[in-house]
């Protein structure tokens, strides 16, 4: 996979959303797009007037849409249905985990606005826990978006995939990680840059460019560390969390969700089991979000690059003291 | 319209649907016995009668489904399949047992016939929506018939699914709304009043009707019916604990503590009907 990350941003995701859809439909007969009275966020409008047949648009009721999706899946389709993030997981829980999971249908969920990526919707829009929430049903996928590429590169390999499926991913743009026509294998994770062994930052979705932005930070001070990309965060890469733990010793998470349930417990129930080191994290403590611009909701729950920084200077010191004290 | 001989056939198929169910409830000891009865005649007409299956192919495309959506009335759609050969019969005595096919509430991974999971109350009503609008997209002739329950009213979901069903002319769908007026806590219109469950199908924007659900010539003319302009809702006027007296006198009958001496007794009551 290569790494063309510069820190410039690239397409707004609602767009590549918009294309990756309809170009999906239009390949494969039995895909069908559900949403939520929310077409227009992710420019499925105009496509979805064009193709009454392959567009079903269920109103503001979500879980009525999870049940539909479900049923459909049940006569043979392949349901792609997006909301908001908030929507899609805490609003329609019971019936994506019983309609879905529990009967045995498949259903691609597109969560969009994680986190702080709700921003001006606020603190009711902004979905801290859906990761907790989707990693708690079993045998659903949970993926975390890290650029545009990987989102053309996934979201066609869900829709064919059985079970619950469950993408989370911004509307708005962010830094181009990827290069255009990856290819990223499901549940695998992705060494973005390894640069040396004093750290490791298992990082997903927005964060793994704030982790690279870190990565460089650090270096400057002589810490060198890899980043590696958990955009599977259900099924974890259990394999290379374990190999770059034993590797370096010191690991720090780093996620736009609470850190009850996402990334940071994913890793946390690995090493504990297979190579306990000391882990540092950078999610949102257990709080409810709040409304404000990105940049500053960034900064209000600490994610950001400095902060991770921060926390990967902690875990390299405690890997020092861990080191002595033998 | 049928005709006697046939009406009478399909009131036998419905005794024995409950004659399952009961033997059922006495392998195990208890059960979901009252919304299992109730619903036992609206079965036997459907599957004896007006869908279109096969038990040898039980996921033929182009077959109609059931979706009952109180999946506690599973125990009599076990009858009902298994009377028609779906599986052997015997083995609907399993319910409930550790590692059975057959669960208390249904479940379309397990039990051959059955066209949906369901079990929590509302939730198979999106589905069946689902399912109809699946088969319609892809030019289906099949129906989907949706069994809900009236204390399941409660739920939302039962809403936003009429809703979306009437507004969108899901035609190949057929809610069947079985209005037995009991729910576990009581009677319904103490639970929580759903008020005059035809006329607010018929404000959702269905042909609503209200027919003797225990009567199999009023069914099978509303379910052969021609479809309309707009989908059907059916209210199933019914009895909690339909055709077993002590049953239909007891309270709370929505799930029941049974000796097998006591299902057997009532069994006996069941057979000597069908030998009249």
């Amino acid at each position: 996979m290569k790494v063309i990350y510069d820190g410039e941003n690239g397409r707004a995701f609602k767009e590549v959303l918009g294309e990756t859809i309809q170009r999906l439909a239009e390949a494969d007969p039995d895909v069908v797009y559900l949403d939520a009275d929310l077409m227009g966020c992710i420019n499925m409008a105009g496509w979805a007037g064009e193709h009454p047949d392959r567009a079903v648009n269920c109103g503001i009721a979500e879980a009525n849409m999870i049940g539909i999706a479900a049923g459909m899946s049940a006569v043979g389709w392949k349901p792609i249905v997006h909301t908001f993030g908030c929507f899609a997981s805490r609003r329609c829980y019971d019936q994506i985990f019983l309609s879905g999971g529990y009967a045995g249908n498949s259903v691609t969920v597109i969560g969009t606005d994680p986190g702080v990526c709700a921003a001006f919707n606020g603190g009711t829009h902004m979905p801290f826990e859906d990761m907790a929430l989707y990693r708690a049903i079993p045998g659903a996928y949970v993926f975390d978006i890290t650029d545009e590429a990987m989102l053309e590169g996934v979201l066609p390999q869900c829709v064919d995939l059985p079970g619950v499926k469950y993408l989370r991913v911004g509307r708005k743009s962010s830094p181009k990680v990827y290069e255009k026509g990856v290819r990223p294998e499901i549940g695998k994770g992705i060494v973005v840059t390894e640069k040396g062994q004093d750290a490791v930052i298992f990082a997903c979705g927005l964060m793994v460019a704030k982790a690279l932005e870190a990565a460089e930070i650090l270096e400057r001070e002589g810490i060198r560390i890899a980043v590696v990309d958990l955009f599977t965060v259900k099924p974890l890469d259990e394999e290379l969390v374990a190999a770059y733990a034993e590797r370096t010793g010191a690991a720090v998470t780093a996620e736009n969700h609470n850190k009850i349930g996402g990334l940071y417990s994913a890793v946390s129930e690995v090493l504990g089991r297979r190579c306990p080191i000391p882990v540092e994290y950078v999610a949102v403590e257990d709080e409810f979000g709040e409304v404000g611009p990105q940049d500053y909701l960034e900064e209000r729950f600490g994610l950001t690059a400095a902060h991770l920084a921060e926390k990967t200077r902690e875990a390299v010191r405690k890997k020092t003291v861990k080191k002595q004290n033998r | 319209m049928l005709d006697d001989r046939r009406k009478q056939e399909l009131q036998q198929f419905a005794l024995k649907i409950r004659i399952g169910a009961v033997e059922e409830f006495g392998a195990r000891g208890f059960g979901h016995v009252g919304g299992s009865l109730s619903v036992a005649d609206v079965l036997a007409v459907l599957y004896g009668a007006v869908m279109n299956y096969d038990p040898k192919n039980p996921k033929m495309e182009e077959r109609d489904k059931l979706v009952c959506s109180k999946g506690h009335a599973g125990p009599a759609v076990y009858a009902a399949l298994g009377l028609k050969g779906f599986f052997p019969y015997d083995e609907i005595r399993t319910l409930n047992r550790p590692g059975t096919n057959f669960p208390s509430h249904c479940d379309r991974k397990k039990t051959p016939g059955i066209d949906m999971t369901t079990g929590s109350l509302g939730q198979g009503t999106s589905l069946a929506v689902g399912m109809a609008m699946g088969d319609r997209l892809k030019g289906r002739n099949c129906r989907t018939y949706l069994i809900v329950g009236d204390g399941e009213a409660d739920e939302g979901q039962v809403w936003e699914a009429a809703m979306f069903t009437a507004a969108k002319k899901i035609t190949n769908l057929v809610w069947l709304i079985d209005h037995n007026k009991k729910q576990l806590d009581g009677y319904t219109k103490d639970v929580l009043d759903t008020g005059d469950l035809r006329k607010k199908f018929e404000a959702f924007g269905f042909d609503a009707v209200r027919v003797d659900g225990h009567e199999a010539g009023q069914l099978y003319d509303v379910l052969t019916g021609a479809s309309g302009e707009k989908p059907l809702a059916v209210i199933l006027d019914t009895v909690k604990g339909k055709g077993i007296e002590e049953v239909e006198r007891t309270m709370g009958n929505h799930s029941m503590t049974v000796s097998e001496e006591t299902c057997d007794r009532w069994i006996r009551g069941l057979k000597e009907k069908l030998e009249d």
